[in-house]
């Protein structure tokens, strides 16, 4: 099983490589503009593996919730790739992503979403794999609120850097603020993605999209109107 | 046979994709309009714009590619629009488009937007030869290129202020009409009559070629708030805005041609479908014995065929751009700055 995953959904991007049991992961170094250095970092890693395109099972990429447009590039390179070479991609959830580096069987993922709030994810790992429960919400943390049917919740993400006493606070004496600095990584992006594509679950490059979830990003005329301001 | 090129477009609120073949000509293209989206928002919102870019490009490029009866491994060369426009609507054809070249492997030629209206008249089917005078007349742009070649521009003038486009829709927007202004307010004065309201022509007398479209709005803006406005009198306004601007476009777009010796124009951008703009431009350009151009009415939005086109032109010249490159893309970027090709070296 071979997987090329991109993942740039934050400042700290990355690309990895899958070859079976064999995995290499490669940082984007420099800030915000990892549109400049992926495709040469891709083409390197492949030419390094001496791997074509081609050889590829399917191409991985950040889904997110994260930076729009981090999101998007990773997206419009996995589509554009996976298009030229005929292959099948996998959008990934970040945070899912991220609930790989938590420990226990129970993981709470919560990122920081800007503007007051923070994306969370809560997932149970069966057999190292993690199952989300219930939904992917973008909140303010004072709305936060753990699954209640268990306890013992292991929190990964950065909303416990940005937002960690509220967390603390809402999350009480059944959660474990564990790693606030864990940063998703493009192997375990290729990770999740290569079960998908070994039980068929990749999908044509056309159908693939970011997941954004926060999805009110413009109030309408009659929105701000409502509000009392211009049209 | 030809070489291929497929032509992205996503700078703003259309998504377009085209393949062009250097010797049968335009061989499909497809545009998605994203206006009913935005009317609601009362404009272009950058974010949801990106968004559509990316939920329909690959698909449109699949669709498109199969329209022109090929397969995508046919595709000699990619093009895309680099900029000017909106960063994140840029950003997703251009990464797309990059990254489709590199596995592709096929040369990827970053286009500039304008370059590419004002090379879409020479779609047409009696085409204007270089050079010529441009008028390039859109939302965001109003200039005037001397065009000696592909990528031989020289800018003879520009807004000061707002672009011409953008004074008919901020105009519309004051005057109550709903979005975008530009074509309803257009309407609107087709069935009212100039000449009861004094408008400025502004800058008509400056003795250059720049133009200054604010003043106009404002102009209006104080008939509508003034004492005596009546609701009825909407048409006549409107037929007076916009015979003042068409007055300043034709009067600089003639004293552009006078002096620099050339008798054809080349009108492209979206106010170039006005057609009063139109019926006073062929006239006048008919009494000194000149030619005016304008792309095929299809062509006059924002559209991935010209990118194709372009990019076809430019990928004949010289080498394109080797693919899995950077993907940057450049919101503002003046037409001026632009380079003709280079040609391969040996093949003087
Ligand atoms: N019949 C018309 N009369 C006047 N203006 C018009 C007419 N039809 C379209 N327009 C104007 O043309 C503009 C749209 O043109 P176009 O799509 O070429 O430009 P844009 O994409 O907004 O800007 P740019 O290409 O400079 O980035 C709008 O401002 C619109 O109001």
């Amino acid at each position: 099983m071979r997987i090329l995953a991109i993942e740039t959904s934050s400042e700290h991007a990355s690309i990895a490589l899958i070859c079976n049991d064999e995995i290499t992961e490669r940082t984007l170094e420099g800030h915000a503009n990892h549109s400049e250095k992926l495709l040469p970092s891709v083409r390197e890693l492949l030419a390094d593996s001496a791997i074509g395109l081609h050889q590829l099972d399917g191409i991985a990429f950040g889904a997110g919730p994260g930076a729009f447009t981090g999101l998007r590039l990773a997206c419009a390179a996995a589509q554009g790739l996976a298009m030229g070479a005929g292959l099948g991609v996998v959008g990934v959830c970040s945070l899912e992503a991220l609930s790989l580096q938590g420990e226990g069987d129970a993981v709470l993922v919560a990122t920081d979403a800007r503007m007051g709030e923070i994306y969370t994810a809560a997932y149970e790992m069966l057999d190292g794999a993690p199952a989300l429960c219930g939904a992917i919400a973008c909140i303010p943390p004072q709305e936060f609120e753990l699954p209640p049917h268990r306890r013992g919740w292991f929190g990964v993400g950065s909303a416990f850097l940005v937002h960690r006493e509220t967390l603390a606070e809402r999350g009480g004496t059944g959660l474990q603020i564990g790693l606030p600095y864990a940063r998703v990584r493009a192997s375990d992006i290729g990770r999740l993605a290569a079960v998908r594509v070994a039980h068929g679950a990749a999908i044509q490059p056309e159908h693939a999209a970011p997941l954004y979830v926060r999805n009110k990003v413009a109030l309408t005329t009659e929105e701000r109107r409502e509000r009392g301001g211009r049209a | 046979m030809g070489k291929r090129v497929l032509g992205i477009e996503t700078s703003c609120d259309e998504t377009g994709v085209a393949v062009y073949d250097t010797e049968a000509g335009l061989l499909a293209h497809t545009v998605h309009s994203q206006i009913d989206l935005h009317a609601a928002y009362g404009g272009v919102v950058p974010e949801l714009a990106s968004r559509d870019h990316i939920r329909l490009l690959p698909a449109l490029v699949r669709q498109t590619v199969r329209a022109a009866d090929c397969r995508l491994d046919q595709i000699d060369a990619i093009g895309y629009t680099a900029g000017p426009g909106l960063a994140g609507a840029l950003l997703v054809g251009a990464g797309f488009a990059e990254s489709l070249g590199m596995s592709l492997d096929v040369p990827v030629l970053p286009i500039h937007h304008l370059e590419g209206h004002l090379l879409s008249p020479l779609l047409s089917a009696d085409p204007p030869k270089f050079p010529f005078v441009a008028l390039l007349v859109s939302g965001g742009h109003t200039q005037l290129m001397s065009v000696s070649g592909v990528g031989e521009y020289v800018l003879l003038g520009e807004t000061l202020d707002d672009a011409a486009g953008e004074a008919f829709d901020k105009t519309a927007k004051l005057m109550g009409l709903g979005y975008p202004g530009g074509p309803q307010l257009a309407a609107l004065a087709s069935e009212g009559k100039p000449g009861r309201f004094k408008l400025p022509r502004p800058m008509l007398r400056s003795g250059d070629l720049d133009f200054s479209f604010s003043g106009l709005k404002t102009a209006v803006l104080n008939v509508v708030n003034g004492v005596g406005w009546k609701a009825d009198d909407a048409a006549d306004l409107a037929a007076d805005f916009q015979e003042a601007a068409v007055d300043v476009l034709v009067a600089k777009s003639l004293a552009a041609l006078e002096a620099s010796g050339l008798s054809q124009l080349v009108v492209a951008g979206g106010v170039g479908a006005n057609r009063r703009l139109r019926a006073q431009l062929d006239r006048a350009a008919k009494r000194k014995g000149w030619r005016v151009f304008y792309p095929e009415p299809e062509l006059c939005t924002d559209n991935g065929a010209m990118i194709a086109f372009a990019a076809a032109l430019r990928f004949e010249r010289g080498p394109g751009g080797s693919p899995g490159g950077a993907v940057s893309v450049r919101p503002r970027w003046p037409l001026a700055d632009l380079r003709p090709p280079v040609e391969p070296a040996g093949t003087a």
